[in-house]
């Protein structure tokens, strides 16, 4: 099995986030980035198909240089070699963009499988899977809580979650799976996998090099724009129900205007 | 001054332990020290980290890390449960390193794979009731009989001794006298002894009913005619004590790493909680008797942690770090105890409640100023090294 996943460094997700005023997009330079949350779920579930399967897994992301420290992460968890598409002149690019980007990489590494997270806890899109289905010609697995791999008849099986139970859904290879946190436990890199990473395979390109046109990618060029950007507003004070008797009640009722209950 | 850089990988070390200790220690900390239960899942998750075997040679089943990077691994679990940092603590520098140092080959090849891999927990058995910093007070004896030592004592306070998981405890033991000199304890002939366990006559009696360290396994150990093999002895007849003394050295750099863990865990929880609690219309954080506090607690701990990485990274360069280590412990284990009395402080009520980490931080903190070398120990060895 050929895997492709793709990860992506965020803003600490434990860290308050900000916006830079200038450009509207999200201030990456005053707090601490880590990888995504959930592509370190993709990235597992990738390790785990080639442990039960054989084969590469490869990591591809798009991003500044302090990305390396993503990449790096996902080698030291297990990952064999990574692509890492940076160049100032992708600063700004929405995620049509990013999806382009990525997808004409992923394309030349011939991959049977692409795990994606089923979304990205800055931007919170959720696109990127549909998006590089799309580029791709693949068909796509989201939303995925189970992986079930069949190399011999070259399918890939989920089960996708859904509202009320789940739907088993299955395609032929070469497929783009979308994953959430359900679908397994992430590993903690060992010291001995930290000590490997920096001796794997890393390829860089820049926009030239991943043959991309410049003037299709950055924020000049999205096709998207952000008109306007406020931080969000002070969190506002709860009400406070003072039992007078009906204490539960009034609770209850709220708890029911609010459609909790 | 040896450099005390942190390198890209063992800066990627430091961080994975903190997510780890965040994600996996924290959720359960509160109530394996409520309960005073050993944290057999969070063992579990350290070990597939490798963590026992950071500091050992990959042919020993080790991460081929050095005693430095162990460290940063340790203060990184001190700053959410010291229960737990002290588990590995002693799982390396006491259970595994003195098979490592001064194990044979088939020794090492023996034991130091099961222990590296975690799955196994080792002990070291050296204080005794009536003996702990006078380590020459050792009772426990042991006698050859047939090709195999007999061993007959006890032991106190051995930390990992009694769990599920602990399959060696190493002990010192009387194995012979030398000379005729009147004062008997100088001339006791301390050997050490690996004994794997369960054993016939190997008795882990009750835990203790400890002030801190609840999730850590501590206990009194009892050996009644206990035999292992002749080939159990560690290291050359004679030189237990000797050899232990030097294992101790590094351990108070590793002791040391636990107690910076804890000073600046309760840093990071006065901070948190300055800035929230209100009292008289604003963040307590506004009144200086308060960021004066917090601020002398991070000066405290800045100190402290140049102090052990020096003496590390003195250790990794193969200098002399005797008197670093011991200046270490010393000023790190007072930031510790300093640090959480006045973390419980600032959390006023609070601090006195055992659901906060910084009355468990307090709690614990006190052993640090005791166990490895007590503070007079420390400052025994600084005024050795300039001459008094």
């Amino acid at each position: 099995m050929n895997i492709v996943v793709t990860v992506k460094q965020v803003p600490d997700t434990w860290a308050e986030k900000k916006l830079d005023p200038t450009t509207r997009t999200t201030d990456r330079k005053s707090v601490d980035n880590v990888m995504n949350e959930m592509d370190e779920y993709g990235v597992e579930e990738a390790l785990k198909i080639k442990e039960a399967h054989g084969g590469e897994v490869t990591v591809v992301t798009m991003g500044p240089e302090k990305a390396l420290e993503t990449v790096r992460k996902a080698l030291s968890m297990g990952a064999d070699k990574a692509v890492h598409i940076t160049d100032e002149a992708l600063a700004g690019s929405d995620a049509l963009q990013t999806s382009a980007a990525l997808a004409k990489v992923i394309a030349t590494l011939s991959p049977d499988i692409v795990i994606t997270a089923a979304e990205a806890s800055d931007a919170r899109g959720g696109v990127l899977g549909a998006l590089l289905a799309e580029h791709l010609g693949f068909p796509q697995l989201t939303q995925a809580r189970k992986v079930t791999v069949d190399p011999g008849a070259g399918t890939v099986r989920i089960e996708r979650q859904a509202d009320n139970g789940y739907l088993l859904v299955e395609a032929a290879t070469p497929v783009v799976v979308g994953v959430v946190e359900k679908i397994n436990q992430p590993r903690y890199p060992s010291f001995k996998g930290i000590m490997a990473a920096k001796k794997k395979p890393l390829t860089t390109l820049s926009v030239a090099d991943a043959g991309l046109d410049p003037g299709t990618v950055g924020l000049a060029n999205a096709a998207s724009t952000v008109l306007d950007a406020q931080p969000a507003p002070p969190r506002q004070s709860g009400t406070i129900v003072k039992d007078e008797g009906d204490g539960g009640t009034r609770v209850a009722d709220f708890l029911a205007a609010q459609k909790l209950i | 001054m040896p450099d005390t850089r942190l390198t890209d990988e063992q800066e990627s070390l430091r961080r994975t332990v903190a997510e780890f200790a965040r994600e996996v220690v924290a959720p359960v900390a509160a109530r394996h020290d409520e309960d005073r239960t050993f944290p057999y899942e969070v063992v579990a998750g350290m070990a597939a980290m490798g963590l026992f075997g950071l500091p050992f040679p990959e042919s020993y089943g080790g991460m081929g890390g050095d005693f430095f990077t162990l460290c940063l691994a340790i203060e990184e679990l001190a700053r959410v449960d010291s229960s737990v940092a002290i588990t590995l603590e002693a799982g390396c520098s006491l259970g595994a390193m003195p098979i490592y140092r001064f194990g044979t080959e088939k020794q090492k090849r023996e034991w130091l794979p099961m222990l590296c891999s975690g799955a196994a927990l080792g002990a070291f058995g050296l204080t005794e009731p009536a003996a702990g910093s006078d380590a020459g007070g050792t009772r426990t004896t042991a006698h050859l009989d047939s090709g195999m030592w007999v061993i007959n004592g006890s032991k106190a306070f051995i930390t990992n001794s009694g769990t599920t998981i602990t399959r060696l405890v190493t002990v010192t033991a009387v194995t012979g006298t030398s000379g005729d000199d009147r004062d008997a304890d100088r001339t006791k002939e301390i050997s050490s002894i690996v004994v794997p366990v369960p054993a016939p006559g190997f008795t882990a009696e009750p835990a203790y009913s400890k002030v801190g360290w609840h999730a850590s396994d501590t206990h009194p150990l009892a050996f009644v005619d206990v035999r292992v093999p002749e080939a159990n002895l560690l290291g050359e007849r004679g030189r237990g004590y000797a050899n232990f003394l030097a294992i101790l050295d590094e351990g108070r750099i590793a002791i040391s790493a636990l107690a910076v863990g804890l000073a600046q865990a309760c840093v990071d929880e006065s901070v948190a909680y300055a800035r929230t609690r209100h009292a008289f219309g604003r963040p307590i954080a506004a009144n200086q008797a308060i960021s004066f506090k917090i601020a002398d607690m991070e000066a405290r701990v800045h100190v402290a942690r140049t102090a052990y990485y020096d003496a590390a990274a003195r250790m990794a360069a193969g200098l002399p770090f005797k008197k670093e280590a011991a200046i270490a412990k010393l000023v790190s284990s007072e930031a510790a105890v300093t640090n959480a009395r006045e973390a419980t402080q600032i959390h006023g009520g609070y601090g006195f409640m055992n659901e906060y980490p910084v009355a468990r931080h307090w709690r614990d903190s006190k052993i640090l100023e005791i166990g490895e070398g007590t503070s007079e120990v420390q400052k025994m060895i600084i005024a050795h090294h300039l001459g008094l």
